[in-house]
């Protein structure tokens, strides 16, 4: 995740000038507004006419509008209300068998042609490194089509004074229950991307997500500690009709905790996270050992992305991400042998970029592919990888499964995670038949600190909520939790898995992968699993 | 357009300093041209460039403030952009924080542009990404790296007479290199602000090195140990405990470096007495702009000094609040050390453990700032003053208040970027005692 980013524009005191990351400021009003498909489609043509006639095999043409709104707040004050706009041109080219691209935030005809011309150069300085061309996945063009979030609120349109009442409101309701401070923020999105490429395809998408973070903290001065418990929303691929609070998508847990599915009850979480971060500040240290852990969704989302999500991300497998996000212990020998047991029987995992309401979804991705659902792990068993058009062949598709993307027109699109998620258990069992027999087990809430190696074998998480779990009972909450994990072993001790009535989804807006850095935004869904034997360390420490 | 003359600069802001009816109004015009080049799989897999320019307006009547951004130049759009910052400010709600737009200063100009490095061409970068290849594939070995250059400028001026103008530039590159069988991994990074220093064909040896020497690694049980970090093993956990040097946080109780009872621990001792950390842009080796975003200017800063902190980070209204004065916010951080290199260090080890890198840190608890993360590409047993044999690599549970009370011995400072991290850096090679790893990683 791109963290660095993210803290410099939510930090406390960020200035409204410090957004380079994010695209130029603008007024609300521009938020609300579109560019007129006509106008791109002949922007592109420019670009893929110019592409041919110098000799391109294939090109491909991105026009982008990234339009974002944060509102920021603290305690009793608005820190910030910024609107900012990015949008340009990407031009991807394939020229002597060698990707080339190039990208302009200039959108004359003139720019455009230059970013062609500078692809190709690009491609052709490269193609005698290139040890064999690019093959890509046959494609028919789809023409001219249209998708869209199939949101009922446009968050864009709902007038800021709204969005700052509601913050003001969560964050007067946490201090009067206790809390010491408050963060609250709505995070705004909305990508109008517009695809053309020389296989015929003319693609117009408007995709909108939103996510309302809150951090609470509890501080005893007397003793110099202090706790903090984030919110339990999950970002969406929704309008702002995710803020609606409907009864009906409230959970009561077991022991008491209360979580959302889809929508979210922002002023009733942060009452909630008050009393909880108060609650933390003297709760009892665990005592590191062998646990059963009860994972909840809100926290298994995030062990489900970086244990499964990244290994099978076939580019990883291969060795293109071997200098940064790393590669995978998933080999293509692994996936071969078709007996590789990833996790117990109660695992299937799927990748699924058509799930409605997920950060992910999405018509067509960055190739012009139309999205898909398939099966990474079934009953256990490795059975297929993510790739995209230029890696298809490799595990004898004949298609890709459309899961690239670019976080800016500026950027290259790329292999990127789709939605990929744990399957209900196909057994009627709830929170409470997964806790009932547990007799020495931790019931995690909430995703907490995340760390994984390079190949996604050893990974550490903590949580927000940690609740003991003694014969079947939860009795307290506990502190200074993280398990550590060896991916397979993790997966076949898992035991159990909630039905579908405890699907509920959690997500990123900052999963982070290439060089130069992207981010992507990805959701994960899951019942309520349980697994046997974790290792539990306590993270307690004193500085003297 | 991408790099504009401090003149044809000027000039925009000048116009549109002149066109607001603010009280008062800032405006910050920056322009980038940005090339890559990344290979994988011994083969070029992906290069590009991204040109980019932006001007942004912000004014203020009082205390409602309104901002506003535009990529066109001529004179219409600046009067655009300008009315619409205005726009903006009218509608705004008070900002009970705002605090007014900066005086004239004077900026000492830093040395942050090599023309050279300006000048990259894409068979420049194809050329770098041709020298790590083709020495690993004659031994057998597969270069996966990265090589990026920027030149930019950056321009800030406001309606008190302030002005600012410098470029800069920079190139980062990092290389892994693995065995064909995927048994061994190394890695080398260089970070600098010269091209001409930059010898990609020197460098990957390190990392090819590397990769040979840590196939075939044993299992060493975790547990604490002494540890010999390169400069980037500890760049990561230096640079992510900075986040805790906020005045702010610290006097709200909510920072390592807040005090029990209340206040912060400027003043107090917090780490070993050999541990000195400043800023400084006009460092020779790690130079920054010298101004930071809210433009002001940044000075030689000590931050830690014989182990006591020294300086924590005001905004302007904390600082105004708190009546301190608030200066420049850091862009690089520099830790003095002595003259050993890490074979050096490595050398005077009975026995340790040498990091290459760390990876994937994270905050487990920020009351006493305990970081996880896991160490990658090149671990190995130091017995005797010699790399003994490869270990598997571990999961490290650290905190660098308490690695940095722990310090065996420092080496020369080497100039290091971290991906994560805002700032340039210049950082010792370290022997550190009882550092905690938790547990073991199969990862190569």
């Amino acid at each position: 995740m791109d963290r660095r980013d993210f803290l410099r524009i939510s930090g406390l005191g960020a200035g409204a000038l410090l957004l380079p990351a994010y695209g130029r400021v603008v007024a609300a009003d521009v938020l609300v507004t579109k560019m007129d498909p006509a106008t791109k489609k002949r922007l592109a043509d420019i670009a893929l006419n110019a592409a041919k006639s110098s000799g391109a095999s294939y090109c491909d043409v991105r026009i982008g509008r990234y339009l974002r709104q944060f509102v920021i707040t603290r305690e009793d004050k608005v820190q910030n209300v910024v609107n900012t706009e990015s949008s340009g041109i990407g031009v991807r080219v394939i020229a002597n068998g060698t990707w080339g691209f190039a990208a302009t935030s200039d959108m004359s005809s003139d720019a455009v042609a230059k970013a062609v011309k500078q692809a190709i150069s690009i491609a052709k300085a490269n193609s005698r490194l290139q040890s064999e061309p690019v093959q890509l996945a046959p494609t028919k063009g789809v023409g001219e089509v249209s998708w869209a979030t199939p949101i009922k609120k446009n968050s864009m349109e709902v007038p800021i004074k709204d969005k700052v009442d509601l913050l003001l409101d969560v964050n007067a309701a946490a201090m009067k229950n206790g809390a010491n401070f408050i963060r609250s923020i709505l995070f705004l999105v909305n990508e109008q991307k517009y695809f053309a490429s020389s296989d015929g395809s003319y693609i117009d998408q408007d995709i909108h997500r939103i996510w309302a973070p809150t951090q609470v903290t509890a501080v005893d001065q007397k003793s110099g500690k202090f706790r903090t418990r984030d919110g339990l929303s999950a970002p969406r691929g929704m309008g702002y009709e995710y803020l609606d609070a409907k009864p009906e998508h409230r959970i009561a847990l077991p022991g008491g905790a209360v979580v959302y599915s889809d929508s979210y009850d922002m002023k009733e979480d942060a009452i909630a996270a008050a009393k909880q971060a108060k609650e933390k500040l003297t709760a009892p240290s665990v005592k590191p050992g062998k646990f059963d852990l009860v994972l909840d969704p809100s926290h298994l989302w995030l062990t489900i992305h970086e244990s499964v999500g990244h290994p099978t991300e076939l580019d990883r497998v291969l060795g293109y991400e071997a200098n940064y996000a790393g590669t995978s212990f998933a080999t293509l020998d692994k996936w071969k042998s078709k007996n590789f047991k990833y996790g117990s029987d109660k695992v299937t995992i799927f990748a699924d970029k058509t799930q409605p309401t997920t950060l992910g979804a999405v018509g067509y991705d960055d190739e012009g592919i139309k999205t898909q659902r398939w099966d990474l792990i079934k009953d256990g068993v490795l059975v297929n990888y993510q790739v995209i058009r230029d890696q298809a062949h490799i595990l004898g598709l004949d298609h890709s499964q459309g899961c690239c993307y670019a976080d800016s027109w500026s950027s290259v699109q790329f292999q990127r995670m789709a939605n990929v998620s744990l399957a209900p258990g196909k057994e009627a069992l709830k929170p409470d038949d997964m806790i009932k027999n547990v007799e020495n087990g931790i019931y995690i809430i909430g995703d907490g600190s995340f760390s994984i190696d390079q190949q996604r074998y050893n990974a550490q998480f903590g949580g927000q909520l940690f609740y003991e779990i003694k014969n079947g009972k939860v009795t307290q909450m506990l502190e200074d939790v993280a398990y550590q994990i060896r991916t397979p072993e993790f997966w076949n001790s898992c035991v159990g898995v909630c039905d579908d009535k405890d699907y509920r989804f959690g997500g990123s807006f900052f999963d982070g992968k290439g060089q130069p850095g992207q981010v992507s935004a990805v959701s994960h869904g899951s019942s309520t699993a349980r697994f046997n034997g974790a290792n539990v360390i306590n993270t307690a420490r004193s500085l003297g | 357009m991408s790099i504009m003359t401090e003149q044809e600069a000027k000039s925009i802001l000048d116009k549109v300093c002149k066109l607001s009816k603010a009280d008062e109004c800032t405006a910050q015009l920056t322009g980038s041209v940005d090339g890559n080049v990344r290979y994988a799989l011994n083969s070029v897999s992906t290069s590009g460039i991204v040109n980019n320019t932006d001007l942004a307006v912000q004014v203020a009547f009082g205390k409602r403030v309104g901002t506003a951004t535009i990529n066109e130049f001529d004179d219409a759009s600046l009067e655009k952009v300008v009315r619409r910052a205005e726009e903006l400010a009218r509608l705004a709600p008070e900002n009970p924080e705002f605090v007014p737009a900066i005086d004239k200063q004077a900026y000492k100009a830093s040395d942050t542009f090599v023309e050279k490095t300006a000048a990259i061409t894409p068979e420049y970068r194809a050329t770098v990404a041709a020298d790590c290849i083709e020495p690993c594939k004659k031994d057998k070995l597969v270069a996966a790296g990265f090589f990026t250059d920027s030149a930019r400028f950056t321009a800030i001026a406001n309606t008190k007479g302030n002005f600012g103008y410098q470029k800069s530039t920079n190139v980062d590159f990092t290389c892994t290199v693995r065995t064909d069988d995927g048994r061994g991994s190394g890695w080398v990074a260089r970070n600098l602000g010269d091209v001409s220093k930059f010898d990609a064909k020197s460098d990957i040896k390190m990392a090819m090195q590397k990769a040979k020497g840590s196939a075939d690694a044993k299992a060493l049980e975790p547990g604490k140990y002494t540890v010999i970090m390169e400069p980037a093993a500890s760049a990561g956990l230096i640079s992510f405990m900075m986040f805790g040097f906020d005045a702010r946080q610290s006097d709200e109780g909510r920072s390592f470096l807040s005090k029990k009872g209340g206040g912060n621990k400027i003043g107090e001792k917090v780490f070993d007495e050999r541990v000195n950390i400043y800023a400084d842009p006009w460092d020779a080796q790690s130079a920054v702009v010298p101004w930071d975003d809210d433009g002001l200017p940044r000075e030689r800063t000590p931050i830690v000094t014989k182990g006591v902190v020294d300086y924590l980070q005001y905004s302007r209204y904390w600082a105004q609040k708190q009546s301190k004065k608030a200066i420049g916010q850091p862009g690089n951080l520099i830790m003095a050390g002595g003259d050993k290199s890490t074979q050096d260090l490595v050398k005077a080890t009975k026995k340790g453990v040498l990091v290459t890198r760390t990876w994937y840190i994270r905050l487990v608890d920020p009351q006493t700032v305990l970081l996880t993360g896991l160490t990658r590409d090149g671990t190995f047993y130091i017995e005797n003053g010699e790399i003994k044999y490869p270990i598997k690599n571990f999961r490290f549970n650290e905190s660098p208040a308490i690695m940095l009370n722990n310090i065996e011995e420092l080496g020369k400072p080497v100039r290091v970027a971290d991906d994560e991290s805002p700032f340039i850096m210049m950082i010792p090679p370290m022997k550190i005692r009882d550092f905690t790893f938790t547990s073991l990683s199969d990862a190569v």
